[in-house]
């Protein structure tokens, strides 16, 4: 058996294996049961899955942050009883230990059954939004037509927890933050919906498997047929990530929790279990969207290059999933935090018309997907013409009146 | 808006104020435990939505009765006090308060103590400036990277004042009449080698931040103050030349050997929080120009003058101001003496708190994040606002 061979064979039973394994345990049911079951087992694999995810994704963050900011980041938490610490490995075990253990301090004069109930519904949304990403060729949780829309419903519906939180703590910071939180929902939902339907636009479908299929393929053979790798697509998965980190309330769109200025904002009145749900969903909701991203413009799970097929296509899910997640941490350790008119602004006046300007390219892009040499290049030029132009234009017109000074000397 | 009601010395109340066009205002109070008032400094900020009607500052959270304890004890007693006026700069605030007892006692430095002095304020100069730019990036909502940048080089300033005086930032180095120890020349060496890096380090700060699109879009135009506001108020340092002000004790006064070294005074023209960032930032670097001079130039010779008394000091009766430019502004000790042991009346001209006092023009019709790092901008330590 020659080594391709071998290595095609390896990679279908591993593409295979999750669902392989689940049948073996499941198969002996009887069939309404064992459809129960089997939904039952995918959505506890996904949450444990998404949940070590969580953990290991905090720990990742603060020691990135600490490399970044020159110091080590958390390293002192030994594993119980044998006292290894393993550069700190066992840090989110221990944080979760003592987010349980804390008091959970609910203000006087606080409305006690919101304050309870907005970090559940939060984490609630944000677990749902996870149902509908494909994480492999088999590896879809909950396949219907509607994908698209139900995700960015769910994912809408996270920032009404954010203004529970903040209105039931009866705490101003909260209160400013819960503001903050609506605004910088209605201006980024926007850019986002609209980044969002190129794709859609393309597949032909609102359900994300077909957006992943429409994506295979390789242009000249080596350059992955994925959207970011065209004009529209590009422009598009820039926006989309903008108004990701907006969602998700990264730095630097991280108004509502603006520790310079807000304290935690809606976080302030939170304490024990209550905030750590707070963090989870946050986590939870970044990954949803770095999924989305992966799904919608890199390529879901399709490999980068045709020799590399034999690796699972959940493993490249992840591989994807991890680098956006990176740059996520990457920005929050980079970029100052905007202002809160700065941040409509920015989102009005920019995300938006460029969002609306590339459904046009993206039009263009498929109106003309027959077109063959030389003009090929000049469908190249087009789409490349409209992303940039209007960009520029734009981006300029943001920026005016803000520009490096000259300094004099007194003499 | 009703000015009249807000403008109103029951200014309390203002809660109550009701407009049919803005809604109701939100008094929200700033401190004193919040991640950026610098310490324990309140603000209660009347809020329009996001932006501020009103806005009282409220300290002393921190007083120490730091003037009336200087009347109680020694002259040289005092010195260790005044480390602990503004803890970032125990190095010019000893200088100053040493300038102002010697005039009182007619008492001589010795050249090398004198540059020895300009060394160290120009040291303390850049571990200022440093943090403050590291916590102004910090307001801003930097998560810290640019603060931990700014603290490396912060360590080492204080490792260097460590290896001289025995203590990072409570430092009692100077005396009447010198300084407490001579540096050694390994000290020397240590210390030109800081200087002779310290450029890069601006360079890697500056090129991370000072073109930053966001930075900029923050700062620029954010707190402005006039420059007829800031002499009338009496503020000094990098806030007053910020308004495009020219004024530099160093230039002004000439103390100590100042008059010796070449430098230049940065000027602003703007008087906004990007010009106060500014003018800190190419102060350091004229700072190194005067740290690379004086470093050359440090004659040897005594480091104390031998007459001077330290036990049984007691100056003629009279008074005295003694002021120099210190990072925050002009700081002076102004004292009276009536030939006892103690000083009759001591008093703290503290530029943080002077320079506080434009807090509320700077940030009306701001917004709360811009009161934040209006703030920053303003450079205050606790310790010498509440004294």
């Amino acid at each position: 058996m020659n080594a391709a061979l071998l290595f095609a064979t390896t990679g279908s039973v591993l593409e295979t294996l999750p669902v392989t394994l689940r049948d073996l345990a499941t198969g002996w049911l009887p069939e309404p049961l064992r459809w129960l079951v089997n939904s039952l087992v995918g959505v506890g694999t996904l949450l444990a899955v998404i949940g070590l995810l969580f953990a290991y994704l905090t720990l990742a963050e603060r020691k990135i942050l600490g490399r970044i900011q020159n110091r080590p980041g958390p390293n002192r938490t030994p594993i119980p009883f044998i006292n290894l610490r393993f550069f700190g490995l066992a840090q989110p075990f221990a944080d979760g230990v003592k987010a349980i253990t804390k008091e959970d301090v609910i203000p006087d004069g606080a409305d006690k059954v919101l304050h309870f109930l907005a970090p559940v519904a939060l984490l609630a949304f944000s677990i749902m939004t996870l149902g509908v990403i494909p994480y492999g060729r088999h590896l879809v949780l909950l396949e219907f037509d509607a994908a698209v829309l139900y995700f960015f419903a769910a994912g809408a519906a996270t920032e009404l927890a954010v203004f529970m939180a903040g209105w039931a703590s009866r705490n101003k910071y909260s209160l400013l933050a819960a503001m903050r939180a609506l605004a910088q929902l209605i201006s980024y939902e926007l850019p986002l919906l609209l980044s969002v339907v190129p794709a859609v636009m393309l597949a032909g479908s609102l359900a994300l498997p077909a957006i992943v299929e429409a994506q295979a393929g390789w242009r000249y053979g080596f350059l992955p047929q994925w959207h970011v790798f065209t004009p529209w697509g590009f422009a598009g998965f820039i926006i989309f990530f903008i108004s990701a980190l907006a969602e998700s309330n990264r730095s630097p769109f991280d108004l509502p929790e603006a520790e310079s200025e807000l304290i935690a904002g809606h976080l302030t009145e939170y304490s024990g279990f209550k905030y750590a749900l707070f963090f989870m969903a946050e986590y939870f909701g970044m990954c949803a969207l770095s999924g989305m991203g992966v799904t919608l413009f890199l390529g879901g799970w399709q490999a980068p290059l045709p020799f590399l097929e034999f690796i699972p296509s959940y493993v490249w899910f992840g591989v994807k999933l991890l680098s956006l997640l990176l740059v996520f941490i990457w920005i929050r350790a980079t970029f100052p935090r905007l202002r809160i008119d700065q941040l409509t602004r920015f989102a009005w006046k920019f995300l938006v018309p460029l969002a609306l300007i590339n459904l046009g390219t993206a039009a263009f892009w498929s109106l003309t997907s027959g077109w063959s040499g030389p003009l090929q290049f000049v469908r190249w030029a087009v789409a490349l013409a409209l992303v940039l132009v209007p960009f520029t234009l734009l981006g300029r017109r943001l920026s005016a009146g803000v520009a490096p000074r000259t300094y004099r000397y007194a003499t | 808006m009703n000015p009249e009601l807000l403008g109103s010395p029951g200014g309390a109340n203002v809660r109550a104020v009701h407009d049919a066009f803005h809604g109701d205002l939100l008094e929200v109070s700033m401190g004193p435990h919040h991640p950026s008032t610098h310490g324990v400094f309140r603000m209660i900020v009347t809020l329009d939505g996001e932006r501020i009607v009103k806005l009282k500052p409220v300290f002393g959270y921190l007083h120490r009765n730091h003037e009336k304890l200087g009347e109680t004890v020694s002259y040289l007693a005092s010195m260790p006090y005044t480390d602990r006026l503004d803890y970032l700069s125990a190095m010019t605030n000893n200088w100053a308060y040493a300038i102002a007892v010697e005039k009182l006692a007619g008492q001589p430095v010795p050249e090398r103590a004198e540059y020895v002095r300009v060394i160290l304020a120009e040291l303390t100069r850049l571990l200022n400036h440093t943090c403050l730019a590291g916590f102004l990036m910090q307001d801003c909502g930097c998560s810290g990277t640019p603060l931990m940048y700014a603290f490396r080089e912060r360590e080492k300033i204080l490792d260097l004042f460590e290896s001289l005086s025995g203590s990072r930032m409570m430092c009692n180095y100077q005396r009447f009449g010198g300084c407490r120890v001579d540096p050694t020349p390994a000290w020397v060496d240590a210390t030109r080698t800081l200087v002779g890096n310290y450029g890069a380090f601006l360079d890697e700060f500056e090129a991370l931040l000072t073109g930053n699109e966001i930075i900029m879009a923050r700062t620029q135009g954010v707190g402005v103050l006039s420059s007829a506001l800031a002499i009338n108020a009496g503020v000094t340092g990098p806030m007053l030349r910020a308004t495009g002000v020219a004024s530099d004790l160093r230039k002004s006064d000439a103390y100590g050997v100042y008059p010796r070294f070449q430098f230049r005074v940065p000027l602003g023209a703007h008087g906004d929080v990007y010009d106060r960032y500014m003018v800190r930032v190419l102060e350091m670097r004229e700072s190194i120009k005067i740290l690379e001079q004086a470093l050359a130039g440090l004659p040897g010779g005594p480091i104390m003058d031998p007459k001077a008394k330290l036990r049984g000091f007691r100056p003629k009766a009279g008074e005295a101001y003694g002021r120099i430019e210190g990072p925050k502004g002009e700081i002076g000790f102004y004292l009276v003496s009536d030939g006892s042991p103690n000083p009759l009346r001591y008093r703290v001209r503290p530029p943080s708190f002077i320079n506080l006092t434009v807090l509320e023009d700077m940030c009306l019709g701001q917004t709360v994040a811009d009161a934040v790092i209006i703030l920053g901008s303003v450079d205050i330590v606790l310790g010498e606002v509440d004294r």
